[in-house]
């Protein structure tokens, strides 16, 4: 069944992240990033770093937030139970340093349907509190 | 690692999350999907068990890519293509070669196998290598 595209092009509101330094630890512990300026507040601050440095990953932890609401969002129409993640795209720019305030917007980039399959695509842009971007994401997911 | 060319081969990550992982990487995520953390709905909604987070193995594919740089800046982009389910308690091995570098930055692809099924393809890095 083809899947209704009105809500390509529809953004959402901004959503903020306060990094800090035990969430990035934990993060950071949890995929297995061992460099220390991800853990230990010396060695980042030996590498020009203001505290521990959030791995590129942790971009899932300041933004999943913001895109919780879009994948919920009726007027886009998933289905969960038959979702799946497709694919994932991170760029990343200015880097994450725990005390960063973090704010996120998502935007619908497309929805349509090939092979009986529905691609949902959703853009997300994450800015730090001085303004600079720190990452996009381009999350594709599956409904089948 | 230094003098990277193109068509070598970066060191293979293997990591085998062990039983819990799935919930310490939800706690750490935010990501509480039950398929990752509940083995009866899991298996309600037609899988053999709880799978891991597709970003966790993305994480995974964005260490083994990471060490052709040197630390927190040296990922610029990651694009992956997820094509099947990763499990616990299971090898997950990632490969990765480099395919180009030009200005100071490597441009490597990657995938991940389990049980010799390639669940991460396409994987695409840019990389800073200087």
């Amino acid at each position: 069944m083809a899947p209704k595209t009105e809500a390509v092009g529809k953004t959402y509101p901004s959503v903020s992240y306060a990094v800090g330094r035990e969430k990035v630890r934990e993060f950071a512990g949890v995929v297995g990033e061992e460099d220390p300026r991800y853990h230990d507040v010396e060695a980042a601050r030996e590498a020009g770093y203001a505290d521990v440095v959030a791995p590129p990953m942790f971009a899932v932890v300041y933004s999943g937030g913001a895109i919780g609401p879009a994948l919920f969002d009726p007027e886009v129409g998933i289905d969960f139970a038959q979702m799946v993640h497709g694919g994932q795209e991170f760029v990343w720019g200015a880097p994450v340093v725990a005390g960063d305030e973090i704010s996120t917007e998502v935007e619908v980039k497309d929805i349509s349907e090939r092979g009986g399959l529905q691609f949902f695509v959703f853009e997300s842009r994450s800015t730090k509190q001085d303004g600079e971007t720190v990452c996009t994401g381009k999350w594709t997911n599956i409904v089948r | 690692m230094s003098a990277l060319e193109p068509g070598q081969d970066l060191p293979e990550l293997k990591v085998t999350p062990d039983k819990y992982l799935t919930y310490r990487y939800a706690g750490a995520s935010g990501d509480f999907n039950p398929i990752h953390i509940d083995d009866e709905f899991a298996k309600s909604v037609g899988l053999p068990g709880r799978i891991l987070h597709g970003l966790y193995m993305m994480s995974q594919v964005a260490r083994a890519v990471g060490a052709a740089g040197d630390g927190p800046e040296s990922l610029r982009r990651l694009e992956v293509q997820f094509r099947g389910m990763g499990f616990p308690e299971q090898e997950l091995a990632v490969s990765a070669s480099v395919k180009a570098v030009e200005d100071g930055v490597a441009t490597i692809e990657a995938e991940a196998v389990q049980d010799g099924k390639r669940i991460i393809r396409k994987g695409q890095a840019e990389v800073r290598v200087e």
